[in-house]
């Protein structure tokens, strides 16, 4: 068979630039990518960091052919490089590996990795072939202790990982993206698919891989390159730096924000969230709420925060934990297991995806905005038509939905004026207690003035929300303390004043090394 | 902002009115060509006889549709309509109970066999195609065990249901019109009905919302039965019988009416006004091109485009408004 890997080119001194970017720029609705340069070496590992939405992944899309670029030229090995889709750059070797896997589950591993090559005749898969071919394929990448027969669904995550790795090598592979690879693995399976980097490298495969995990870099990065708002801040090389240099340039500057504002008065305990526990996820959490106060909840990207979220309200299950209501003197414990009982305990969410979640999109804002609280529109069961439209329209007002009518369907809306339905929803409950998930995604700069007006008034009026926001600048202009997740724990609650961006983004990288030494720890005991 | 509301209530209103519209220029089509075809066709003798023929067809076509709108499906509504209609028959027969609680009795038997339906379907998450498919064998199987196999003559305690009373329609006829109209009344104007239409459009935002499906859903299913085993009575009503075989293929007849009008498999929209008119379609249909002498293959050949075609037309019309 041919080989799935290029020649090495054994001059690594010097080794030549396979893969050019200039002036890459990408705009949806936004700009999201602007003027991005770099260059990639054959044989090295260029790290590919920066906050959430700084454009990590955009830019991986556009160099796989999953998007293209809007601006910008891209060069491979000296030719012109813009492929159409992802199979345009996979045939000329460039792959990637998603956090998500794309394999299925049900096929067995050597199938999965030689999938639309199978090796046939007259239209019958030669099991034979297709497994030889396959065990092949693993050993390049020292995969040899699994068999290619077993399905991947009984496989661990790990080793589907690796699965999915040594299926982006079949075929010819000149530059490999790897998407946080480490995001499910184990200590054992890091230093393995560390040692299968190690092996690329010395083919000459050039690597982009993208991590939140900053101790990683140092171990397998030869170059990190940052980015910020779509900006490319630096490349340099990887033994020049320190952790702390790299979270600096992912935040741009060393400053305390949002310090203009006061400290809002803090009321009594409204809810008391002990030990909250699910799986690896939610890592025995707890915390107090405050009537009055807007507390936030920073961390990347699958830091447990939304689960923390749906946890206290219901929405999934927990394994341990549980909530109290008030002062630990009064020790009243408030049992939520559905959103059924949140909600009558006074708790709402707003929640992340309001698209799938949040909204009945074909219906009007008017049975949109009195879903959770019916019966305050109704006698016996029977609807009051005039009172809903009332209430509704006063909601409307209050909210400044912009829109023909209440009755106009809520797809028609633009992201804010959907986001102020679903606000106008718990507002008409009267909720105690406000989860909010990312509460301005999607939305524009006019509306989320109006949402961030919404959010001061419930507070002033003793209402206690919690707020989840990927936007830093956001929660330390809105909240008066900022707890901070990292790998599915609470590190650290910052009180206004002591927070700054580069010390919340260091809480929120803090606990993956402490994660996998936990891994480690599991693994001897 | 008050000025434009008039405007969007006038387009909710031509939306809603727009589907029965439709098929009453479809109706009125239909009967034209008739009418035209055969001579006999436009005479008040048809038109009763379809009032009196739709009985079964409507009420059962009211529980599909609240089970359609909850983005459900009923496949066993007529075996439950068989097995129904069996228990009536035996409790006239052999416990000598009169009419009326013979009807509630049958209509009990559809409530357990409607909410069994509904509880595992919600129990498992399963889908309830599956579950009402599995239904449809068992109620069949029930219904020949209760008549021991055989149509039982049920004769004269029954057929008062089915006998014209004011202008040659039947009580029956009579019974299924105030349903329609009481179904409707409940789906746009109760807080149930509300939420019908909220889990059939998206679940988890209602489950998110505060308000649990699982009930509801529940209580759906044991409505759809509920309306089965009555249409069930008014099937028996019109044969005298109880016939294990009754309602053979009715569950499909039923979610053709439904869809025809205007309500989606896809669950979250749907009206139980225009059920009736989906309905009035179909017997209109089968009862014109019976007098102007179609064979049966060529009915069924006829019906069924005239189903494709319903539901085409809905889509198209549903896309328009999307767009604009």
């Amino acid at each position: 068979m041919t080989s799935a890997l290029t020649p090495a080119p054994h001059d690594t001194g010097a080794a030549p630039v396979l893969l050019q970017g200039r002036g890459i720029g990408k705009t949806y609705a936004a700009r999201v990518l602007a003027g991005v340069d770099f260059d990639l070496r054959a044989g090295e590992v260029l790290a590919l960091t920066g906050e959430n939405g700084a454009g990590k992944s955009t830019l991986s899309k556009i160099v796989a052919g999953l998007v293209p670029p809007t601006h910008g030229t891209l060069a491979l090995a000296g030719e012109p490089f813009a492929p159409a889709s992802r199979q345009d750059a996979e045939k000329l070797g460039v792959r990637m590996v998603m956090q998500e896997l794309s394999l299925v589950p049900t096929l067995s591993v050597a199938e999965n990795l030689l999938l639309g090559r199978l090796p046939q005749r007259l239209g019958f898969i030669r099991g034979d072939a297709l497994n030889e071919a396959a065990a092949r394929q693993m050993a390049l990448i020292g995969l040899d202790d699994i068999d290619p027969r077993l399905p991947v669904s009984a496989l661990g995550v790990g080793y589907q990982q690796m699965v999915e790795i040594a299926r982006s090598l079949v075929g010819e592979c000149r530059l490999l993206i790897l998407d946080e690879p480490t995001a499910t693995l184990t200590t054992r399976e890091i230093a393995h698919l560390f040692r299968q980097i190690e092996l690329l490298k010395a083919r000459g495969v050039a690597i982009v891989y993208i991590s939140h995990r900053l101790d990683e870099l140092q171990q397998v990065a030869d170059r990190v390159m940052v980015l910020r708002d779509g900006r490319h801040i630096d490349t340099r090389p990887m033994r020049e730096l320190t952790q702390a240099d790299i979270v600096r340039s992912m935040v741009g500057r060393d400053v305390h924000e949002g310090l203009d504002r006061e400290r809002r008065p803090q009321g009594p305990v409204r809810l008391r969230v002990n030990r909250m526990t699910r799986g690896t996820v939610v890592r025995d959490v707890s915390f107090a709420l405050h009537a009055g106060e807007v507390m936030g909840l920073a961390g990347l990207v699958g830091s447990g925060r939304t689960e923390l979220l749906r946890l206290i309200y219901g929405a999934d299950r927990k394994d341990s934990g549980s909530l109290q209501r008030g002062e630990p003197e009064r020790e009243r414990e408030l049992v939520v297991k559905s959103p059924m009982q949140a909600v009558r305990a006074g708790i709402g969410l707003v929640t992340e995806d309001r698209k799938s979640q949040g909204l009945l999109l074909p219906q009007s804002i008017r049975v949109n905005a009195t879903l959770a609280n019916l019966g305050a529109v109704s006698r016996r069961g029977w609807l009051r038509r005039a009172e809903e439209q009332a209430e509704v329209q006063r909601l409307r007002d209050l909210l400044r939905v912009r829109s023909d009518s209440i009755e106009q369907p809520v797809n028609q809306l633009s992201g804010g004026n959907q986001q102020k339905v679903v606000f106008a929803r718990w507002l008409h409950r009267d909720c105690d207690i406000l989860l909010l998930d990312e509460p301005t995604r999607g939305v524009d700069i006019g509306a989320r003035a109006d949402i961030y007006a919404q959010i001061d008034k419930l507070a002033a009026a003793g209402k206690a929300l919690l707020m989840v926001s990927s936007d830093l600048r956001e929660l330390m202009s809105q909240c008066d303390r900022i707890g901070v997740m990292s790998a599915g724990r609470l590190v650290r609650i910052f009180e206004r004043g002591e927070w700054s961006e580069q010390l919340l983004l260091e809480a929120a990288f803090s606990a993956y090394t402490e994660a996998e030494k936990h891994a480690a720890q599991e693994q001897l005991a | 902002m008050t000025s434009s509301k008039p405007l969007t209530t006038r387009a909710a209103l031509t939306s809603a009115v727009g589907t029965v519209a439709g098929l009453l220029v479809a109706l009125a089509l239909m009967v034209g060509f008739f009418s035209w075809q055969s001579q006999y066709f436009f005479t008040a003798d048809t038109f009763v006889t379809i009032a009196n023929d739709i009985p079964a067809t409507a009420v059962t076509a009211v529980g599909m549709t609240f089970v359609l709108i909850i983005a459900g499906i009923d496949l066993s509504v007529g075996s439950t309509m068989a097995l129904a209609a069996a228990v009536a028959g035996i409790a006239m027969l052999q416990w000598h109970l009169s009419l009326l609680p013979a009807t509630l009795l049958a209509m009990g038997v559809g409530v357990v066999v409607g909410a069994i339906n509904g509880a595992i379907t919600v129990a498992w998450r399963l889908p309830s195609f599956i579950v009402t498919l599995g239904m449809l064998e068992m109620a069949r199987g029930a219904a020949y065990l209760a008549t021991d196999s055989r149509t039982q003559y049920i004769g004269g305690k029954i057929d008062w249901l089915g006998k014209p009373v004011v202008a040659g329609l039947s009580p029956a006829f009579f019974i299924a019109v105030v349903i329609v109209a009481l179904a409707q009344v409940v789906l746009t104007r109760t807080v149930f009905g509300r939420s019908l239409v909220g889990i059939g459009t998206n679940e988890e935002a209602m489950r998110l919302a505060g308000v649990d499906p699982r009930p509801i859903k529940v209580a759906v299913f044991a409505i759809a039965g509920l309306l089965a085993g009555l249409g069930g009575v008014f099937l028996s009503s019109r044969l005298e019988a109880a016939d294990p075989n009754a309602g053979t293929g009715a569950e499909l007849v039923v979610i053709a009416s439904v869809v025809i009008g205007g309500t989606s498999l896809m669950g979250g929209r749907g009206s139980v006004a225009s059920t009736f008119f989906g309905v009035l379609v179909i017997s209109v249909l089968e009862a014109g091109l019976a007098q102007i002498g179609a064979s049966e293959p060529t009915k069924r050949i006829i019906t069924g485009c005239v189903i494709i075609i319903a539901v085409v037309l809905d889509m198209l019309r549903e896309r328009r408004k999307k767009s604009a």
